[in-house]
């Protein structure tokens, strides 16, 4: 794999980590072809929302992907980082003179605070048992929702912060006075472009994390710890990196979700609901390797948008019948993908990246 | 493992001496009414946590089996007290004792079938083809939380249901000028009733002796020609019943069900077994009356800071004591 790399633009792209089988190449292509002209071939402030929430659940999935998949431990306070870089953010913007210079600095703050509580975690798995490493981190993430609830001044509390953006991301920003190909160009638009260029870049950027010889050293951790530390590796050193990489990144997808909402509070990016989803997300798309949270975000979050009016429509079909009609309600769309993870756990491991390129071979 | 028995055997007294401590440095800072009100509070409360968490110490302890899973019982539970109470609303609004008593001993009875029920079916449906792998325990419980919570929220409704405690368990009483809440002295009482059968089970019987052996050593107890396995199931089913029993109890207490009920006190039980030392009874019981004081007094002197505070109390009993306060068997 590694002597590809260098060679071809393509292979240096992916860091020689190519998806593996026609459909998943297609499929990863169609996804990145239709989040970079999402806003010419879905035209709407709704459906540009929803691309937008993709390509930021990507780089959250995916950093995610490096703790659970590559190095094999399952940690419950990711949303914690992701709301560090949002709240980083959304402070700034609040407190500070709206700028660019008060959106670095807040997304900086909120990185810097994420890889150090990171590294913190880290050390403390040190002193304990392994196995109580994901329910510290479980305790950890409800400490900073309670932190962030309670600290009203700082962080709005419950109701959490609304702030202004700067000019160029607003949507009253004008880049051209003429729509192009029927679609304005407005700060949205910028704000989309910023998002999706910001995304794309650091999902390179971790493939290349994951195909270097550091993340060679995650991956004999996940198989064996004992013979990775018995090779020589500072196993520790190495988790912990990993870990305070994960969590920085995760912070960047935060600071990215701030810009493009104007607005953070605890339950968009501290719940454990999102917790959850971006388990299924790395779960169903297929863990250890980048390209299944890609396909995992892009099934969630439209399952989440566009799965309910399906499920009423289905609801309402089945009227008659007892039960049915209570299980497939819209508001349950929650508990079928549950099932589905539970059956992948089961019998796909790999998940649906997985399964393609098994199918590939 | 030796080393363990060996501590016991010294008289770990800092560990046994943390209790009758927090009791009493936190006299000074309020009166004494309202001291021994909080003390009755956290005792009782922690009565209650002790409920829940009991299976759970034994769940990992036994098999180094990590459910996350454990709040989907106390949430069947609860939600079983508002059904169950909701049927035998003549008896639980009467003004005798006796079927006020009788509705809520029904209400338990019902949640102990019911989620030792449950608790069968998840343990062979889910955990059983999982055992030996933590990442996959891990994810395969989410899951499994995931679906109870939804199937709950399907037949009960999302919205958060009102529970009215028994005519008879409502106010309170005054002893020596401290209001005393009669049901949290029925909770203490029903806890420790619990905590002395566990106790009496694991150190009278074959099956207890097991148990407490399997704790220690597995392999050992396997190769001597005891199916662990089977006894796994009917930890775990005795852990889910036991949670199912916490769930009625911390229902009544709270007077109102959420569907969040069992995730919220899943942080708080991994909080009391990580301070009690994973597999060990008498150290969850501790350390859920240590967690239950604690919660009470700051609830009472800072209000913001309960929760957090136990998450305090866990990060520097760690620092203190990486393996708990009780720990027990090879780990």
């Amino acid at each position: 794999m590694r002597r590809g790399a260098g060679r071809r633009p393509l292979d240096w792209l992916l860091s020689g980590d190519r998806p593996g089988g026609r459909v998943l190449s297609l499929l990863l292509l169609a996804v990145l072809l239709g989040l970079a002209f999402a806003p010419f071939l879905f035209p709407g402030t709704r459906p540009l929302g929803v691309a937008a929430r993709i390509c930021i659940f990507i780089v959250l999935a995916a950093s995610y992907d490096i703790m659970l998949g590559y190095t094999g431990i399952a940690s419950f306070a990711h949303t914690m980082f992701f709301g560090m870089g949002a709240y980083g953010v959304a402070i700034a913007l609040a407190k500070l003179p709206v700028g660019w210079d008060a959106v670095l600095l807040g997304a900086a703050a909120g990185v810097a605070l994420a890889a150090l509580v990171a590294i913190l975690i880290g050390l403390l798995s040190l002193r304990v048992r392994a196995i109580f490493f994901s329910m510290i981190t479980l305790a950890v993430a409800s400490f900073a929702l309670i932190l962030a609830t309670e600290l009203r001044d700082l962080t709005g509390g419950e109701d959490g912060l609304t702030f202004s953006v700067p000019r160029l991301l607003t949507p009253g920003f004008r880049l051209a006075a003429e729509p192009v190909l029927g679609v304005r160009l407005d700060g949205r638009l910028v704000t989309y472009y910023l998002i999706f260029v910001l995304s794309l870049a650091l999902f390179l950027a971790m493939l290349r994390i994951v195909n270097s010889p550091f993340g060679r050293v995650l991956q004999a951790i996940r198989e064996n710890e004992f013979r990775a530390e018995a090779l020589g590796y500072r196993t520790l050193v190495y988790r912990t990196l990993a870990g305070a990489l994960s969590a920085a990144l995760a912070a960047l997808a935060g600071a990215m979700m701030a810009l493009l909402l104007r607005y953070n509070g605890p339950a968009v990016t501290l719940s454990f609901d999102v917790m959850v989803d971006i388990l299924l997300m790395v779960v169903i798309g297929g863990m250890g390797t980048l390209y299944g949270p890609v396909l995992g975000a892009v099934v969630l979050v439209m399952a989440e948008y566009y799965l309910q009016p399906a499920m009423a429509a289905l609801s309402r079909s089945l009227a008659g019948w007892p039960v049915l009609p209570v299980l497939f309600h819209p508001d349950r769309w929650l508990l079928w993908l549950g099932v589905l993870f539970v059956l992948i756990v089961y019998f796909f491991p790999a998940g649906i990246v997985g399964s393609l390129r098994r199918q590939a071979r | 493992m030796s080393g363990a028995l060996a501590r016991l055997r010294a008289g770990d007294w800092s560990a046994y001496a943390l209790l009758p401590a927090v009791m009493l440095a936190s006299l000074p800072m309020m009166s004494l009414s309202a001291w021994l009100t909080l003390t009755v509070a956290g005792v009782a409360m922690g009565m209650m946590l002790f409920l829940m968490a009991a299976g759970l110490t034994l769940i990992f302890g036994l098999m180094q089996v990590f459910t996350f899973a454990h709040g989907a019982f106390i949430t069947l539970g609860a939600y079983l007290a508002v059904s169950v109470l909701g049927a035998l609303a003549g008896w639980s609004v009467a003004g005798s004792w006796w079927l006020n008593l009788a509705a809520l001993g029904a209400a338990l009875v019902a949640a102990l079938i019911a989620t030792g029920a449950a608790g069968y079916v998840f343990e062979r449906v889910i955990i059983r083809r999982v055992y030996g792998e933590h990442l996959r325990q891990i994810l395969i419980t989410v899951g499994g939380l995931i679906i109870a919570e939804q199937l709950v929220v399907a037949v009960w409704g999302a919205n958060p249901l009102p529970l009215a405690k028994p005519a008879s368990f409502r106010g309170s009483i005054i002893i020596a000028g401290a209001a005393i809440e009669k049901y949290r002295l029925l909770a203490a009482a029903l806890g420790l009733v619990v905590y002395a059968g566990l106790q009496l089970l694991l150190s009278r019987t074959r099956v207890g002796l097991l148990v407490r052996a399997g704790v220690e050593n597995l392999e050992m107890v396997e190769a001597l020609g005891y199916r662990i396995r089977r006894l796994f199931i009917g930890v775990f089913v005795t852990g889910a019943a036991l949670a199912g029993i916490g769930g009625v109890m911390w229902a009544l207490y709270q007077e109102v069900v959420t569907r969040s009920i069992g995730g919220d006190m899943t942080i708080l039980i991994f909080i009391i077994l990580i301070i009690g030392g994973l597999g060990s009874v008498g150290g969850c019981f501790t350390a859920a009356i240590l967690v239950g004081l604690v919660t009470n007094y700051v609830g009472f002197l800072a209000p913001k800071l309960a929760l957090g505070s136990t998450i305090v109390l866990m990060m520097a009993v760690l620092m203190w004591r990486p393996r708990g306060l009780f720990p027990v068997g090879a780990g």
